[in-house]
């Protein structure tokens, strides 16, 4: 099937410049059916991608090696479903799986937009055609998924990075992807609407649903590789500024600024030419972030090797770059705001605020990934700057963000008035008066950033109490409902309202465990012998014994050996029960290793021991003292191959086996002393919590009124009846 | 003051803040940023006492002594290597051959490292080719 | 054999989606996507009328402001909805 595979690519690139084709011809000189041939192209693209990506989740599946790149990447031992996901582990399965979501979205907006929009529609539907037709070139020409195995199809594969092998970090990359596709949606309309100067609120009120969906999956893609980071990976923090995560947190930053400032164009018809900005920014980060992960260009955790994909992604965000502010300049005039600011206590006022400190946090995290280039440009030499230089610049800003998300759902659109202020903000405040000083009394004091933090969630969660109140009242006073009842209708007939309030508040709560844990955190690196304890952050662990074990796949074989250690968990003398730890080790197919050893010269993952709490989670992470061990993995190497020449295949297994049986029993009888890593931190559970609020108060923003579907349909009836009875005019 | 006047003095604000952003963005990072270093060219030109960012790859044989761990790490594509000492947790893609980035400061004839400095870099996923 | 086959049928499908329009030679209604656009802004009108009066029972806009605000909400509803049924006629 790979010739399939490859034709499906081919036809693919040809059916995007068709399109492109149609699309502009049909613009240019109105005729219908052009435009609708090249809409029908999008379908086609869709399709064909499906297809390609059909083919080769197949070959996954069975484990055809016949596919050089499911030898790559899996094997016959790799369980099912990261056989199904280990797709987009490879360079060009996450390039097919990047241009099969732009082509399913691409499909849903022109479908969705097939009778309105006419002039802008086409112009977008290229534009899409024109990413479409870039991802296809990629892999038809460069990065192709159909090679074939040369020579002989080995038996087994090389098998899935054991890091990768966890439900998170294979989900990861589809939501990063669907985020990214996502935002080339509203560029596309953006860039279709400056072309054919129809710059009202249309395409912005169209784009909407896409635009806010974009948001959701990156913000889930981002939030699902920080609970990656702290739960599987041996450091205990969940950021760490590297520049792929800066990358996908930068269009985040942009779009939430977009999806604010959006509203004041369909309230006030103002901020026109920093709307469209935005969005075409969005879509530029949106690209820079898809070719940082793959480019080598910046020192990350991840490592890059050699790609050949530099060039053609650099050449692609500059036609966006220079594409955008060629358009925006020559359309200057029709970007002119019908109404200005009338008064800062606005809304209008406060969300050009929020606008303001996105887009500086944006800057700032650009300014700090680019700089070992910026550096080298400017004097030469490459340097780099840290998490202590972020820090300096986010916290700042990230308070003043807080706090204008506390503002604005209380201010009034055009111009409040003094006592309406008053009224609005005199609880919130008063509740954050009382916070503030009920938690310096408590400690937090010592660390000011996070008491004003927190003083200012405090006053963000009580303003949204305060609408929710008030709103529900206000819809007693005319229904008479039940409480419950009320709120339960209010929110859905103002769902956009409330769930963004939910959004804040969620933002909030994200907030209040991002300052405490990273304020309060303690944190020890400890060398302990079986019997010794140690006393973090309130908790005393005991080392009680340590655990060696061989864990065999799923078809009989030798995965990896696990190293760890019991813990025994006490607080104020009363015992927590056990925490347990370890670090897996997988084997090497180096073909220099001793049978032995190459069990420690391969990949080593680690199994936290995390005892998540409301107040705090205490997490440790174990690494064995594998040097100790090494005289013996040495000398059961020599061993082994001077005895095991002789055997027969079976015996070998088997005596390697007895081997490797030896070695945990002598790690479990006398282990030398084990590093501990031990971090005691603050509300971290509050972080995901409030993360899983701010998704709730999307999805609710999002999901259509059920008033609104049947309207839709209903009009589609009346449309037809007009229709069906009119008489055609000719053309 | 009328309309036209307070726009200009909002203007006037709003573009001032966000000059001193830049410039606070541009003096801190280039006072407090630490160069990027191979091997070879802190092998060569290591002033005591500056912190570097050293980034290559880790060479085999190294040993751990207690918390603190020894290991020479050598240039991406070359044979100069310099020797590191890191004191704490090391990450669990650490071995022979990986690519490092670390932070160190040069403190006698070694390179001690900064904590909590260590990056250890994912073995490529999107190499060229994979080798079995 | 079976490659072959997979590819000629992908082919004729997508060939055949795409040339659609053009086989029929389709003429869209001006006054469908007219009626589309005028129901959407019609909708995100009425939304603006609701929310209004939603901040003014929340307390952020006084009486005088919402009655003028209204006001003028309600007119432009009415204009789009005599250019709606002017479509239909």
């Amino acid at each position: 099937m790979l010739v399939a595979g490859k034709a499906c690519l081919i036809l693919a690139l040809a059916v995007c410049l068709y399109g492109i084709g149609a699309s502009l011809y049909g613009a240019r000189t109105g005729r219908r059916e052009w435009v609708a041939s090249g809409r029908r192209a999008v379908y086609a693209l869709a399709g064909t991608t499906v297809v390609a990506f059909v083919i080769l989740e197949a070959a996954f599946l069975r484990s055809d090696f016949g596919f050089q790149l499911v030898l790559g990447h899996s094997s016959t031992t790799t369980p099912a479903f990261y056989r199904a996901t280990a797709i987009w582990s490879s360079q060009e399965g996450s390039l097919l799986l990047w241009l099969l979501l732009l082509s399913l979205w691409s499909s849903l907006i022109l479908f969705a937009t097939r009778r309105r929009l006419r002039e802008v529609a086409p112009y977008a539907a290229a534009v899409l055609l024109g990413f479409g037709a870039f991802f296809t070139a990629l892999l038809v020409f460069l990065e192709s998924p159909f090679d074939q195995t040369p020579g002989v199809v080995p038996a087994e594969g090389v098998g899935l990075n054991p890091l990768l092998r966890h439900p998170s970090m294979m989900i990861h990359p589809p939501m990063l992807y669907s985020g990214y596709t996502l935002f080339a949606v509203p560029f596309a309309f953006a860039v279709g609407a400056l072309i054919a100067r129809r710059l009202d609120a249309e395409w912005i009120r169209s784009t909407r649903p896409f635009t806010l969906t974009a948001w959701f999956f990156l913000g889930v893609g981002i939030v699902l590789g920080a609970r990656w980071s702290y739960s599987e990976l041996g450091w205990g923090g969940y950021w760490a500024w590297d520049p792929v995560e800066n990358a996908s947190l930068m269009p985040w930053l942009t779009g939430t600024a977009f999806l604010h400032s959006v509203m004041i164009q369909e309230k006030r018809g103002m901020l026109k030419v920093w709307n469209v900005s935005l969005v075409l920014a969005t879509g530029v980060l949106a690209i820079l972030g898809t070719f940082l992960v793959r480019s080598g260009i910046l020192e990350s955790i991840h490592a890059f090797g050699a790609s050949t994909l530099g060039i053609p992604f650099l050449v692609l965000i500059a036609a966006m770059v220079g594409g955008s502010i060629a358009l925006v300049a020559s359309r200057a005039a029709a970007l002119r705001s019908d109404h200005r600011l009338d008064s800062l206590l606005s809304r209008e006022a406060v969300f050009l605020l929020n606008n303001l400190v996105l887009v500086g946090l944006c800057v700032v995290i650009f300014w700090g990934t680019f700089f070992p280039l910026i550096s080298e440009a400017i004097t030469g030499r490459e340097a780099s700057v840290g998490p202590p230089w972020f820090d300096r610049f986010i916290v700042p800003l990230a308070l003043m963000l807080v706090l204008l998300s506390g503002i604005g759902p209380l201010i009034a659109w055009r111009r409040a008035t003094v006592a309406n202020a008053r009224r609005n903000f005199a609880l919130p405040l008063g509740v954050a008066a009382l916070a503030c000083v009920g938690l310096a009394v408590a400690g937090a004091a010592s660390e000011p950033p996070a008491l004003i933090m927190f003083t200012l969630a405090a006053f963000v969660l009580a303003g949204m109490g305060q609408e929710l109140w008030r709103g529900t009242r206000a819809r007693r006073v005319m229904s008479g409902e039940p409480v419950p009842l009320a709120v339960v209708a209010l929110i859905r007939r103002n769902r956009r309202r409330y769930g963004g309030y939910l959004v804040h508040s969620g933002i909030a709560v994200l907030f209040v465990g991002i300052a405490a844990s990273s304020s309060f955190a303690d944190e020890r690196d400890v060398r302990l012998s079986p019997g010794q304890s140690v006393t973090v952050g309130g908790y005393d662990l005991t080392y009680v014994r340590p655990t060696a074990e061989l864990r065999p796949a799923s078809n009989g074989r030798l995965e990896r050996i696990d190293f760890g250690a019991d813990l025994r968990v006490a607080r104020d003398g009363r015992s927590l029960g056990t925490l347990v730890t370890e670090k897996s080790y997988f084997p090497s197919s180096g073909p220099m290793l001793g049978p032995v050893s190459r069990y420690f010269e391969g990949e080593a993952t680690s199994e936290v021991g995390l005892r998540a709490g409301w107040q705090r989670d205490l997490w440790t992470a174990v690494s064995p003292d594998i040097g100790e061990l090494r005289p013996i993995v040495e000398e059961g190497d020599k061993v082994f191959s001077d005895s095991a020449a002789s055997l027969p295949a079976e015996q070998r297994g088997a005596l390697l086996a007895e081997a490797l049986r030896g070695l945990t029993a002598r790690y479990a009888d006398d282990p030398p002393p084990a590093t501990f890593r031990v971090l005691v931190s603050p509300m971290v559970t509050w972080i995901w919590i409030g993360a899983l609020i701010v998704f709730a108060g999307a999805l609710i923003a999002l999901w259509p009124s059920p008033r609104a579907l049947a309207r839709r349909a209903a009009a589609g009836y009346a449309a037809r009846v007009g229709r069906e009875t009119r008489v055609r005019v000719p053309a | 003051m009328d309309p036209a006047r307070k726009r200009t003095v909002r203007l006037i604000v709003a573009l001032s803040a966000a000059v001193l952003l830049a410039g606070a963005l541009v003096y801190t990072s280039f006072t407090a940023s630490s160069e990027t270093r191979t091997p070879s060219q802190l092998a060569s030109a290591a002033k005591p006492g500056q912190v570097y960012e050293l980034t290559g790859k880790v060479e085999p044989g190294y040993r751990r002594d207690g918390t603190v761990t020894h290991f020479r790490v050598r240039d991406r594509a070359g044979n100069v290597s310099v020797p590191v000492s890191y004191e704490g947790t090391i990450p669990d893609p650490f071995r022979a051959g990986r690519e490092v980035i670390v932070d160190v400061r040069k403190e006698g004839a070694v390179f001690v490292g900064e904590k909590d400095s260590l990056v250890t870099k994912c073995p490529s996923k999107f190499t060229a080719e994979q080798k079995s | 054999m079976v490659d072959l086959l997979v590819v000629l049928a992908v082919l004729a499908l997508v060939v055949l989606l795409v040339t659609g329009p053009l086989r029929r030679g389709e003429r869209g209604d001006e006054d469908d996507a007219e009626r589309a656009q005028l129901e959407a802004a019609r909708d995100a009108k009425y939304r603006e009328i609701r929310d209004a009066e939603l901040d003014h029972r929340t307390g952020k806009l006084s009486e005088a402001d919402w009655r003028a605000q209204d006001r003028a909400l309600r007119a432009e509803a009415v204009e789009l909805l005599r250019r709606l049924d002017a479509l239909s006629s």
